[in-house]
């Protein structure tokens, strides 16, 4: 039980992976890639995790009271605005790849075969 | 390779990867008992160093801001990489299409109750998102967080249905200065420190007293100019990705 | 570790494996907001209320707008493919 969030993170690793192998869909790849990038935030907020803690915000509590860790949470924080515009970024690519392919699905963008 | 060889191959890798990964993670410290050292320096010396009372706030633009702006520009470049696509595909058709007609069709069903509910919710987001940039080094905020709440105000017009209003309040102009601004103000502010103090991203600004707005040295600048930039990439990458869209053939 | 954390990691869970196996784009893009949301509750339990802003208008807002913005040009750039077509056929 204390590895539980360890053990969802995995988990959302390996189905987010299986979402990018298995899709049909390249739309369906980037919002799988959500999922794996999902994964990585709750393993770096599981580790900074402090049993009976409280949030980093010293306005209202004692500066010495049990505090969870912040450098996590950093680092957590700007990735997900990150994780937006590189989602945005790989969109696009599909866009332009379905307009001169024709297709969206991953099997048929074979350049090299023509 | 083919799909049933992708496949079969990703069964196994996937089952040894995640044997693997639980394997690795039993020897993590287990849940609730974090080693940090660091961390727990800085939750307890950041009050008297900073006068900051969001120490994730504070670690994210002053002890540890050189990570912030390599993380900006990685923004900046991401959103430059989406004008270039799309702008280029733009460019093909633009010069055959009417934009007068967009605003009747394109949205067919944008009721009242719609409306109004946008209508509250414009100046509710605006609101909120510069009082979260502006607070960011006194409680839960900061410039990431309220830049991306500032930009979800103007989409509030396109959920009501006026497409042109939104261009109007929010053109490509104001978009890309606002971006670039933010961005080049966060690397000039620390070229300050390096000017006056000798050391880049130093805060060298009176640091006030915890518990005020304008507290924490150059905490609030830093935030401001991020929560600039955020606001405008996120804007510019939506409305690049929109105008793909409604400025183009009517399809029902 | 407490019921709600329990309870939030389960709904992650859960919501990640929806994701995946919901068949269309389009109501992934819904099942993604959903999961946001689930995420933003576990960042909620764990403390951590910065990271649960950012979530919450990130995968509310930002995400499922880009999604839905670049499935509708897809699909007219498939009605345009088939007129092409159509014009080269005739």
């Amino acid at each position: 039980m204390a590895f539980f969030p360890f053990f969802v993170a995995a988990w959302l690793f390996v189905v987010g992976l299986w979402g990018v192998v298995s899709s049909r869909n390249l739309v369906r790849t980037v919002i799988s890639l959500v999922v794996v990038q999902a994964s990585s935030y709750v393993l770096l907020l599981g580790i900074g995790y402090r049993g009976g803690a409280k949030a980093p915000i010293v306005a209202d509590i004692p500066t010495t009271s049990r505090l969870v860790d912040p450098v996590v949470q950093v680092l957590v924080l700007t990735d997900i605005v990150i994780e937006a515009t590189v989602a945005a970024l790989l969109l696009a690519l599909v866009v332009q790849a379905h307009k001169r392919f024709g297709s969206v699905n991953p099997d048929d963008l074979r350049p090299l075969r023509d | 390779m083919s799909r049933p060889v992708r496949l079969g191959m990703f069964a196994v890798a996937g089952a040894g990867m995640i044997v693997v990964l639980l394997l690795g993670f039993t020897g993590l410290p287990s849940f609730g008992h974090a080693h940090e050292l660091y961390g727990a320096l800085v939750n307890r010396t950041e009050d008297k160093l900073r006068h900051a009372t969001d120490i994730v706030t504070a670690l994210n633009f002053d002890i540890r801001a050189f990570d912030t702006l390599g993380e900006e520009f990685i923004l900046f470049a991401s959103v430059t990489g989406v004008s270039l696509l799309l702008r280029q595909l733009r460019g093909e058709k633009e010069e055959d299409q009417e934009q007068e007609g967009i605003e009747e069709h394109a949205f067919a069903g944008a009721s009242d109750g719609l409306k109004l509910v946008s209508l509250i919710l414009i100046p509710v987001l605006v609101a909120e998102g510069a009082y979260l940039v502006f607070h960011g080094q006194l409680t839960p905020g900061g410039g990431f967080q309220g830049g991306v709440v500032l930009a979800a105000g103007p989409i509030a017009i396109l959920l009501a249905g006026r497409y042109l209003a939104m261009k109007a309040v929010a053109p490509k102009v104001l978009l890309e200065s606002s971006d670039a601004i933010g961005a080049a103000c966060y690397a000039l502010i620390g070229l300050a420190g390096l000017i006056f103090v000798g050391t880049y991203m130093k805060n060298m600004m009176p640091l006030g007293s915890p518990g005020h707005l304008l507290s924490a040295g150059m905490m609030p600048l830093n935030s401001t100019a991020v929560g600039l930039e955020v606001a405008g990439a996120f804007l510019l990458t939506w409305t690049e990705f929109l105008d793909q869209t409604m400025i183009g053939e009517p399809s029902g | 570790m407490t019921v709600l954390q329990l309870i939030a990691l389960v709904a992650v869970m859960v919501g990640g494996t929806a994701v995946v196996l919901v068949p269309e784009p389009l109501r992934q893009a819904m099942v993604l907001g959903i999961f946001g949301f689930a995420l933003t509750f576990l960042f909620f339990v764990f403390q951590a209320p910065d990271v649960a802003l950012s979530e919450i208008v990130v995968s509310g807002v930002g995400i499922p707008v880009i999604v839905l913005a670049a499935l509708r040009k897809i699909r007219q750039q498939e009605h345009e493919h088939e007129r092409e077509e159509q014009e080269d056929g005739q």
